[in-house]
């Protein structure tokens, strides 16, 4: 299936300008005598604002403004920022304002913007500003949240529910009455938080000439934050531009639309000045959005050979604070639960809880992780009750590669049917498995634990819904130097979108990749785009980058033949020349373009509409699923409770495979993330949602120290039958089994003591009550 | 606020090029490099010593400049990542990067580039575990370090070698 560039492990078109130091991050943008914002946070999880006091803050010298909302509200259309996603779900409007005033909902959210002429001045302003708090009662838990006498996260509010609903099909009260076994069981997935290197951080300036307001933005979403921006300010389309400068890391959160950007926006357009505001990394952990905590209660029914008949139970979601996206993450793992395997009954409630917590919207995976770590650990309980092999009790349950495409009864949020359009998953699994070396395991355990060593082996299966429409348009343009110029809505934020665009393009118009030159994510550049979520970009953006190639392709062909006088059969594209096969007459792709920009008076060769350009928002509705099997080996010390991860092999396939090293890059980064979700990351709130986890000495990130030996990978390639280039995503793939597999690997090596695995993060002092009996400490 | 405000001229030399500058006393060095010189290579990403995305190398040794202050730098030699490279050609580490896919977003490069600088100066030859130990306090959330460890034994091996950089 490979190309000549496509398929292929080129350099990477962003690696030079990033290993060089000269790349331009969002705060590497700088103009002369520009602004900085520092914010005033809330100290307090839930209180009352009775009042602002700016005074000492604005007589510090060098501070030119203290914005509370009352400044801004006479610029705004809106108080509020309305980005949720619609949903029939909601049961109450949980919009963020813009700045806060009246309440505080959570420790971080902004109160007021300090406008400085340094960081430094802005940070010692902040600090004088003196905010009078009411404190209200607060609920930091989303499992007391419900209760009747449960204090509202809202004073206001009815009640602290933010959504319900409920997912399901066939009968399950029928499949549980006629199962043979029925086991029930609670599992938790801890909150964590994305961080990625660079936190977020936006730029405006507008530009007196043209009256244009730019906004540089760390996002995920430029086009989205134009469109909400437009909105709030009241700006026309084309005077007001939003640009991804190059990102450090995205990994969910900066696709929401923050509060930041519209303050440090809407000032630049007040002063007519360049401002700046760079998150520091305290800020990323209280005012960046969050993910994972959640709460299942669920039952399995299974025959007696362990075939499963139905599964049902509630989840409880934990929503944070506001509605910054919408039930998406509940959603997504409601919907993933039985992805990898046929369930004939499954029913689900879920609710979304109200609490005095940073917001919950997707971090990589995005509800997926918690999905498939609550499907694998039931099937463990299933496998240890009836003794059955684990994987020999998957094999029977996964759909067989013969049911693909297999149609799902669930339906995405957008209600199209979940097809599961393409992949061999027991042929997967059993991939893994063999090269794990499942089969002989058990000599190996037992071996090691005659000599007081435990260790486990751990397997987990998932399917990951990825390249979420319905679309993400590209044009390519050949300059009349010859340069090609690709422009698209997808947003890069590390995952080497620019190198796949080039990629994509390059095959079809002359395989130079240093003739290609992309600009990704800059609202100035491409009208329409959805940006990078989702798995989707490679899939979406690489359809329409492929279409519009083919198209200047046939173009360029059909003029040059006409300069050339030959046939476009005879004709190929190589390099930056369009020119018979093989070599001979040829016609530099610029001078086609140049021919085909017209001349007054002149007929354009060929007859052709004048420019070699293309344009194509390639619309696929329907998702394409990927799937994968991994398989984790650990070794426990039962004295201290320490996991040590000792191989990781992880066999997937996510079709056609455009670029084998940044593929195999993705997956190991999503699995270093999902393996500190599993063993480290620990996003922790006091009884007061007082956020105890505020640096990066408290909440742990996977170092290199802690990564197992290299990663295993095998690729099986089921081309995808939705998209011309047969892509399906795999950017969150790698993170979402990985809690899942480490906790049966771990499971496993303690069996000797018989432990039970219902909680990630697994931490040393609950693996050693575990040890000794006890259960795992379910609270915070 | 007098002493908030306070400056200092402090002399130093950043990638073999004299500077004598005013810097703000409560300055940080890598805010000082970013933001006076310019030189916006070097990346903050905690501003409490952890990521060490902020990795300098001053008077050839490892040191996070965002804990530490621009008047400490009064006197010394400092080399960012800009300063790796010799003219269009890169650095065999930089150049391994790229080969080993060893960076995504590129953001904790620098430090990791200025760290595993100072490994292969101190350790021609050092094994995965040795790699592994220098780069343990520098955090990247995009590759999990494999493509970062590879790079760095197979630019070891080239020095070795005697190999130059590429442009």
């Amino acid at each position: 299936m490979s190309g000549r560039i496509v398929g292929q492990s080129v350099e990477r078109l962003e690696d030079r300008a990033l290993l060089r130091g000269e790349a331009r991050f969002v705060d590497d943008i700088s103009f002369p005598g520009m602004w900085h914002v520092a914010f005033v946070r809330s100290a307090h999880a839930h209180a009352m604002i009775l009042g602002v006091d700016v005074s000492a803050a604005l007589d510090v010298p060098g501070v030119h403004a203290v914005l509370t909302m009352a400044d801004l509200e006479p610029h705004l259309s809106d108080r509020l920022l309305r980005v949720a996603l619609p949903s029939p779900a909601y049961r109450q409007e949980l919009h963020r304002p813009v700045l806060a005033d009246r309440e505080v909902v959570h420790v971080g959210e902004a109160i007021a913007a300090v406008i400085a002429d340094s960081r430094y001045i802005a940070e010692d302003a902040a600090a004088l500003v003196m905010v009078d708090y009411d404190p209200l009662p607060v609920v930091s838990d989303c499992r007391d949240a419900m209760a009747e006498n449960a204090p509202r996260a809202h004073r206001d509010a009815p009640h602290n529910l933010a959504a319900e609903f409920d997912m399901g099909y066939g009968d399950c009260d029928e499949a549980f009455a006629k199962a043979a076994h029925v086991f029930r069981e609670n599992y938790w997935q801890h909150r964590g938080v994305a961080q990625s290197m660079e936190c977020r951080g936006v730029v405006a300036a507008l530009e007196p000439m043209s009256d244009v307001l730019t906004m540089w933005s760390s996002t995920q979403t430029p086009h989205a934050g134009k469109r909400v921006l437009c909105g709030l300010l009241g700006r026309d389309e084309d005077k007001l531009r939003v640009v991804t400068p190059d990102v450090g890391g995205g990994f969910g959160p900066k696709l929401v639309f923050y509060p930041e950007e519209a303050v440090v926006a809407l000032a630049a357009q007040i002063y007519g000045h360049p401002i700046k505001w760079i998150e520091d990394r305290r800020e990323h952990f209280v005012s960046t959005t969050q993910e994972r905590d959640q709460h299942w209660d669920m039952e399995i029914a299974v025959d007696a050979q362990g075939q499963i008949l139905g599964l049902r139970g509630t989840l409880l979601h934990d929503h944070g604070a506001y509605t910054a996206r919408g039930v998406n993450v509940a959603y997504g793992s409601a919907a993933a639960i039985t992805l990898p395997y046929v369930i004939p009954a499954y029913q689900l409630d879920i609710k979304l809880v109200v609490t005095n917590k940073v917001s919950v919207t997707p971090i990589r995976g995005a509800g997926q992780p918690q999905a498939v770590f609550v499907m694998e650990r039931l099937l463990d309980r299933v496998a240890r009750e009836l003794k059955i092999d684990r994987a020999e009790l998957r094999r029977r349950n996964l759909v067989a590669g013969a049911q693909i495409p297999y149609k799902t009864p669930l339906k995405t949020r957008g209600g199209m049917q979940v097809v599961l359009d393409s992949g061999d998953y027991p042929a997967c699994m059993a991939a893994a498995l063999e090269r794990a070396g499942w089969e002989d395991f058990p000599r190996r355990q037992a071996a090691a634990l005659a000599k007081g060593r435990h260790i486990g082996l751990g397997v987990a299966n998932y399917v990951e819904g990825t390249g979420r429409g319905p679309f993400e348009p590209v044009s390519v343009r050949v300059a009349e130097n010859g340069r090609i110029h690709v422009a698209s809505g997808a947003a890069a934020m590390g995952q080497s979108t620019k190198t796949m665009l080039a990629q994509v393009v390059a095959e079809q118009l002359g395989c130079d990749m240093s003739n290609i030159t992309v600009v990704a994510g800059d609202t100035g550049a491409i009208e329409l785009g959805m940006g990078g979520f989702n798995s989707r970009q490679a899939v979406m953006a690489g359809s329409s980058a492929h279409a519009a190639a083919l198209k200047v392709r046939q173009k360029a062909l059909h003029v040059a033949s006409h300069m050339l006088q030959v046939g476009e059969q005879a004709l190929e594209i190589e390099g930056t020349a369009v020119r018979l096969k093989g070599g001979g007459a040829q016609v530099e792709l610029a001078e086609v373009a140049k021919a085909v920009a017209g001349l007054p008076g002149y007929y354009i060769p060929g007859n052709v509409e004048p420019g070699l350009q293309a344009t194509e928002h390639v619309i696929i509705n329907d998702m394409t699923y990927a799937n994968g099997t991994c398989v984790v080996e650990v070794e426990v010390d039962a004295e201290t409770g320490l996991v040590r991860v000792s191989r990781v092999v992880f066999a997937h396939d996510c079709g056609r495979v455009l670029h084998p090293k940044i593929v195999e890059g993705q997956i190991i980064g999503g699995i270093a993330h999902g393996l500190g979700n599993a063993l480290f990351e620990w996003m922790g709130f006091d009884e007061n949602a007082q956020p105890v986890s505020t640096t990066l000495a408290e909440y742990l990130l996977m170092s290199s120290t802690e990564m197992p030996p290299p990663i295993e990978i095998l690729h099986l390639e089921s081309p995808s039958p939705l998209n011309e280039l047969g892509i399906k995503g795999v950017g969150e793939s790698g993170v979402i089994p990985m809690t899942a597999a480490v906790a049966s690997a771990v499971e496993d090596a303690l069996a000797p003591f018989g432990v039970s695995i219902a909680k990630v993060p697994i931490n040393p002092p609950d693996l050693i009550s575990l040890i000794h009996g006890a259960s795992q400490e379910m609270r915070a | 606020m007098d002493s908030v405000a306070d400056t200092r001229t402090i002399e130093l030399r950043v990638n073999g090029k004299a500077y004598s500058r005013p810097a703000p006393v409560r300055m940080t060095l890598s805010d000082f490099l970013r933001h006076e010189l310019k030189l916006t290579g070097t990346h903050v990403g905690c501003e409490h010593g952890v990521c060490g995305a902020c990795t300098i190398l001053f008077d050839g040794r490892s040191a996070r400049s965002c804990l530490m202050l621009a008047v400490q730098a009064n006197g010394h030699e400092i080399t960012t990542v800009e300063g790796l490279a010799n003219g269009k050609d890169m650095h065999p580490l930089q150049a391994a990067l790229s080969d080993h896919h060893g960076l995504q977003c590129g953001f904790c490069t620098p430090g990791m580039l200025t760290t595993l600088v100072e490994l292969l100066n101190d350790n021609p030859s050092p094994s995965a575990e040795d790699v592994r130990v220098a780069i343990s306090g520098n955090l990247c959330r995009c590759t999990g370090y494999e493509g970062i460890v590879a790079a760095t034994l197979d630019a070891a091996q080239k020095m070795r070698a005697g190999a130059g950089g590429r442009s």
